[in-house]
């Protein structure tokens, strides 16, 4: 059948909610809970490898096997990369338009071996280079909710 | 020991970014039928089905068994493998496996998208980590200009240098006519001067959204030379994936997967200088900078050469080594058919069925797949028998 003898249609879904719950587990609750009490960072050591990686988590992937040293960490780092996010699209964990511009950064913890990636509070691209140092600044605690929205952002330090 | 494993056919369909006049299933028959044509075979002349395509693009879920009447994969074996960008280059190794098991002689292997069916962007935030990264994340471009943001800085990198490989790529599809961009030729300007989407990347720096379907089909050493005079042999295949937390993979050093994926594979295929002994490559490319900083870590140069290599013309056709005469992934990406169309390409490249994106006298092929947490998949065609 030709497609000129028709007229084409799509359907479109309903704005449905399917929500999830997803585990942090226990040393994902306990980085959560330490920025709450001390406002500094949990990272953890692998035995074998070494290295430290922050957000703490049970297993290093690389060794494949359990850790549990548990390293504080201050809450400052370097910028290692970046870039500024300069166009709209929905957020599947909201279903509402992510507000932008928004810098999202790719920071090296002070004494982490691993890269935390959050948002950096500067959208001018002139404004950013790769090298710089910066400090995570977070909510009051008792506006905390156990969530990495708890660090509001990482202010580049002047 | 296993069983040698030749490509014998191919089809695609002509990719557009909107094809409102096929669901997904009519698509995937397109593609079928093309490269049962290519091969000669009917769907009864097939033992097996791999197909992919990506998680939450379309929200169907049982892929394998929803497609069954385009995929031909009625009463027939048939099996989904989805792994992000990569998927195109799983389908195609998981089809190579099941040959080479021996328990199969012709595998159909399937890859293809409809990206117009939804959110490309809000469907690929559902790969990051929940509850530590998909806040900060925003889909594959602002994943990738962070990368882009390092090799910038390590090696001043501009965005000149990345302009030319989209115009490389842009250039290439004007020979393709199943590109999504053929009929759309740009100049360097061009690139320059689209809008920012993600600092450093720009509109014409990054690859569309496109609606299209890949099938390739592979045949056993038994059956391969019986049903075409010249099929193109698999020489190796490499896969490796690393992390699942994007702040576990180091910018600031290449792309490792793809150094350690390609250097299995030059081992098993016996290549010394890929530069010299490959006479193509079909490369899994999403944006521009990848094309200055992976072929790095393929080692057609070295690290921070990249931008130099590409402005002397070496990747373009009648360079030392072309690079996606189809006009790559930045000219056309159906995601879970993205990667499948490198292999595709490759094996058409082999067989010389090119037509005006054909290299001359290519004996052998490279052929990439890239996605999920900076994940590399290898694979190398040949016109010898392994």
């Amino acid at each position: 059948m030709s497609q000129k003898s028709v007229e084409l249609l799509t359907i479109t879904s309903a704005p449905i909610g399917m929500p999830y719950q997803w585990s942090v587990g226990i040393y994902g609750s306990r980085f959560f809970e330490e920025i709450r009490k001390t406002q500094r960072f949990v990272g953890i050591r692998c035995p074998q490898c070494g290295k430290v990686r922050v957000p703490p988590r049970r297993i290093c992937g690389e060794c494949f096997c359990e850790m549990d040293e548990l390293v504080y960490l201050p809450s400052a780092g370097t910028i290692v990369a970046f870039s500024v996010v300069n166009y709209p699209f929905l957020d599947p964990s909201t279903g509402k338009k992510r507000p932008i511009p928004y810098t999202y950064g790719y920071i090296q913890i002070d004494g982490a071996d691993n890269i935390f990636s959050h948002i950096i509070n500067e959208t001018d691209a002139d404004k950013i280079r790769v090298g710089m140092r910066v400090q995570a600044v977070f909510k009051k605690p008792e506006e905390m909710q156990g969530n990495i929205e708890d660090i509001r952002y990482f202010d580049i330090i002047k | 020991m296993a069983k040698r494993v030749a490509i014998i056919g191919t089809g695609q369909t002509h990719h557009r970014s909107h094809r409102l006049d096929v669901n997904g299933r009519e698509m995937i028959y397109e593609a079928v039928n093309r490269a049962l044509d290519d091969s000669g075979l009917t769907i009864a002349d097939i033992d097996a089905i791999v197909i992919g395509n990506m998680d939450h693009f379309e929200s169907i879920n049982y892929v394998d068994a929803w497609s069954v009447e385009g995929s031909g994969g009625v009463m027939k074996p048939i099996m989904k493998v989805t792994t992000g960008g990569t998927t195109g280059t799983s389908v195609a190794i998981a089809a190579y496996y099941h040959v080479a098991s021996g328990m199969f002689d012709k595998v159909l292997a399937i890859g293809w998208e409809k990206n117009s069916e939804s959110d490309t962007t809000g469907a690929i935030v559902t790969c990051s980590d929940p509850v530590w990264d998909r806040y900060s994340y925003s889909g594959a471009i602002p994943s990738l200009a962070t990368e882009a943001s390092a090799y910038m800085e390590k090696y001043g990198a501009t965005p000149e240098d990345a302009a030319y490989v989209a115009l490389r790529e842009r250039t290439h599809a004007q020979n393709n006519p199943y590109a999504h961009m053929y009929g759309r030729p740009i100049t360097l300007q061009d690139v320059m001067d689209s809008p920012m989407l993600a600092y450093p990347i720009r509109l014409l720096d990054i690859c569309p959204r496109t609606d299209g379907a890949a099938a390739v089909i592979f045949a056993s050493e038994d059956v391969a030379e019986k049903l075409t005079p010249q099929p193109a042999w698999i020489q190796a295949a490499s896969v490796r994936h690393t992390f699942t937390w994007f702040g576990d993979v180091d910018q600031r050093s290449g792309l490792q997967s793809l150094q350690r994926a390609s250097q299995e594979a030059y081992r098993i295929a016996g290549i010394k200088n890929p530069v010299d002994d490959f006479d193509v490559a079909e490369l899994y490319l999403p944006y521009s900078y990848a094309g200055l900083k992976w072929i790095e870590a393929l080692g057609f140069c070295e690290p921070g050469e990249g931008p130099q290599f590409i402005r002397d013309g070496h990747t373009n056709m009648g360079g030392k080594i072309p690079v996606n005469p189809s006009g790559g992934v930045m000219s056309t990406n159906c995601i879970g058919a993205t990667a499948l169309l490198r292999v595709a390409e490759a094996a058409i490249q082999v067989m010389g069925k090119g037509e005006a994106r054909q290299v001359p006298d290519v004996n052998r092929a490279l052929a990439t797949g890239f996605g999920g947490c900076w994940w590399s998949d290898v694979m190398i065609l040949g016109k010898e028998k392994p």
